[in-house]
């Protein structure tokens, strides 16, 4: 019988694999891609949450779990389009995306 | 009609497949070196968590969830990333004192949060039911207790729009723009 | 759940596979008849079998992966164009009971979001190849089939608000009373969006004349030069496959998905059906008839888009995307506009034919206060049925006349024709019968 525990238990996962990919990655794009991952673990557990918690009166349907999880994507979306734009403009300034080389506090 | 014990084995089933999925696909964003690889497994993460949403009775979710994620945010990965390598197998290694005090801190911290959920008394159990229209339900929350959120989001939208045009344009089109050089068509 | 793997591995898997067959066959024979040539006409009759000795021919092939290919996403990538193509199979509604999932309460929305998937096999393919040709179209196609969604949902937006639902099941059920209570003749704004909708079908579909990625005459083959053997068969099955899954869509939302024309399959269902015990016999009768009608208008669809390709020639990616981002999109936000303001002043009859209203009586609609809608129906549809048939009629007398045959120089001025380049060319125009 599948709970709410599975699935927290894999927003954890998910938000671990997403915080190691933060902390191990030079690639600029990469630590995007973590941080896609810590959004994706928020959103599991609020769809988890929003489908195994009682709603009030048994008539009306809550919906307010997916409706916070679809602000985080479109969220999620609009920073992935600016972090791309200041990787490119790095990218163009250092010539590499490694992160290790932004030491400076000028360009 | 299916009996309602082979209903929950499908259940189960379906779950360890997509958490499986994802799960797997999240260590391997993590261990994969080619950030190619790390990018199309990061697309399989994504797409394991659609089929969770569609597990979770939110239909709707898993749709914006593949249309958003897959078909827009990681396609803006996979852009960036052919646009800034020098190579296609360039790799950056991280030193190896980084990588044991990184796995150190993201295994306490797994352990703390596993530990706290086992613990904590969740409500447990179905919701009332598997509900047949929520988009419908969407809708009216979207554009009713949720209408201020909703709109400013899409002006947050517009302004992310101008603002990456912006950011991204390039020192080239700005030196010609100065230089006022006759640029043709 | 053993019935639903069931059907899934003997229906749709096969089905998929005939839908691809025929397309190719189609496509050569097609694009053979448009050229004044004849296309593959000898492996069995008119050339059927053609594809499958093609398959069998391909299988035989060596495997080939580059040298400095990725060989893991090499591999990979025709399997994610492929899947989600295959997977939207799932959703779509062969006739009133015959639907996978009935209860899929987003299934145009889940359509376009499993079709959007397929951008990244195509730019993994072009990205793993190792090939300069191949990123290059892989970099284009992304950009086109992405500029191209947002038209597309447009589209498809203006025929979700029009019908009211998402339900591709329920969108079928509404649109069983007759050609106008077709959704694309509701309200003209809806009209033009098929259109709009057909246009971005295309380009999404990296058909011509939008097929830059795999441009045959510029960029060798494209995303899949580097691809051979069984792997680029399936290329070409997804691209099949997904032009019959848009045709779909354009059918379903638009198009009356398995009714006829005169409401006729829907009016013995619902007779069937509203009684107890319905006759299976008979139900099963009204659902192959159902199916068969659906099928024959997607097939249709995917006529006229090999028609289109052969017809028109290819533009620029600059003017692709112009037509993207500077005609399509504004068009298909004034067309949004439009139909919502049509919905807000103009009454439409909400509800199933034959069970909650009935669609043949005038007087039924006057009286309840729907003249309006139902004089912008049946004027457009009458419009497009004398359109259709002005088509179809000067195909059938082109074939008839003998203009479909192949004009061949006569003897007398074949040679006057290459000795007097200059003067004879006009004495031989004016000889040949053209």
């Amino acid at each position: 019988m599948i709970g709410l525990t599975h699935y927290l238990i894999l927003g954890a996962l998910l938000f671990v694999c997403g915080l190691l990919a933060i902390l191990l990655k030079r690639n600029a794009i990469g630590i995007l891609m973590g941080v896609e991952l810590m959004l994706n673990a928020a959103n599991v557990n609020l769809v988890a949450f929003n489908h195994f918690s009682h709603s009030g009166s048994p008539g009306t349907v809550k919906l307010d779990g997916q409706l916070l999880a679809a602000f985080v994507i479109v969220i999620a979306a609009a920073e992935a389009a600016v972090a791309l734009a200041i990787f490119l403009n790095y990218y163009r300034q250092f010539r590499t995306i490694d992160v290790e080389q932004a030491i400076g506090l000028k360009g | 009609m299916l009996a309602v014990g082979n209903h929950i084995a499908l259940d189960a089933a379906l779950f360890y497949l997509f958490a499986g999925m994802t799960g797997a696909s999240a260590v391997g964003v993590v261990a994969c070196r080619n950030i190619v690889r790390a990018a199309v497994c990061l697309l399989f993460t994504l797409a394991g968590v659609a089929g969770l949403y569609f597990l979770l009775n939110a239909e709707f979710l898993a749709a914006v969830q593949l249309v958003v994620y897959t078909g827009g945010i990681l396609i803006i990965i996979i852009f960036g990333v052919m646009l800034t390598s020098t190579s296609p197998f360039s790799r950056f290694e991280p030193r190896t004192g980084e990588v044991i005090l990184s796995l150190l801190i993201g295994s306490m911290l797994m352990i703390a949060l596993v530990l706290v959920i086992l613990h904590s008394p969740f409500p447990t159990g179905d919701a009332g039911g598997r509900a047949s229209n929520t988009i419908e339900t969407f809708g009216q929350l979207l554009l009713g207790d949720y209408l201020v959120p909703f709109e400013l989001a899409s002006v947050l939208l517009l302004v992310v729009m101008i603002g990456a045009a912006y950011v991204a344009r390039g020192r080239r089109a700005k030196a010609a723009i100065l230089m006022q050089r006759p640029e043709g068509g | 759940m053993l019935l639903h793997i069931a059907i899934a591995v003997f229906f749709f898997i096969p089905f998929t596979s005939v839908i691809g067959m025929l397309g190719i066959w189609g496509e050569r024979r097609i694009a053979a008849r448009i050229q004044s040539r004849l296309g593959p006409n000898r492996v069995g009759y008119f050339g059927l079998l053609q594809s499958l000795a093609d398959g069998i021919k391909v299988i035989s092939k060596e495997d080939l992966i580059p040298a400095g290919a990725d060989r893991v996403l090499f591999r990979l990538a025709p399997y994610l164009t492929f899947v989600p193509v295959f997977a939207a199979y799932a959703a779509l509604p062969f006739g009133p009971d015959l639907s996978f999932e009935p209860r899929l309460s987003a299934g145009v929305f889940w359509l376009l979001a499993i079709l959007s998937v397929e951008v990244i096999g195509v730019i993994l393919a072009g990205w793993s190849s190792n090939n300069k040709w191949s990123m290059y179209g892989a970099m284009r196609e992304a950009c086109q089939m992405v500029c191209y969604e947002i038209p597309l949902g447009i589209s498809i937006i203006i025929g979700v608000m029009t019908a009211g639902t998402l339900n591709l099941l329920q969108l079928g059920n509404l649109q069983g009373g007759g050609i106008h209570t077709w959704i694309v003749f509701r309200n003209p704004f809806v009209f033009t969006a098929f259109i709009v909708y057909f246009v971005a079908s295309l380009a999404s579909n990296k058909r011509a004349p939008f097929d830059l990625p795999e441009s045959e005459s510029e960029l060798v083959a494209g995303y899949h030069t580097e691809y051979s053997g069984m792997r680029f068969t399936l290329f070409f099955f997804a691209e099949y496959a997904a032009m019959f899954v848009v045709a779909a869509i354009q059918s379903i939302l638009f198009l009356g998905a398995w009714n006829d024309p005169l409401g006729l399959i829907g009016y013995e269902h619902h007779r069937l059906t509203a009684i107890g015990q319905p006759h299976a016999l008979a139900l099963l009768i009204v659902n192959l008839a159902a199916a068969g009608i659906f099928i024959l208008k997607c097939m249709t669809l995917m006529l006229v888009q090999m028609w289109v390709r052969w017809t028109f020639p290819r533009p620029r990616i600059d003017q692709v995307l112009y037509v993207c981002i500077k005609v399509l999109l504004p068009l298909a936000f004034v067309l949004l506009l439009g139909a919502a303001l049509w919905q807000l002043f103009v009454p439409e009859r909400a509800g199933v034919p034959w069970m909650d209203y009935q669609p043949w009586n005038v007087s039924n609609w006057v009286h309840n206060g729907f003249g309006g809608a139902w004089i912008t129906q049946m004027v457009l549809a009458i419009i497009a049925m004398c359109g259709v048939s002005v088509i179809v009629g000067w195909i059938i007398y082109a074939f008839a006349s003998g203009r479909t045959d192949h004009q061949r120089l006569s003897e007398a001025t074949a040679i006057p024709h290459t000795i007097h380049l200059h003067t004879g060319l006009a004495a031989s125009a004016a000889s040949t019968n053209r």
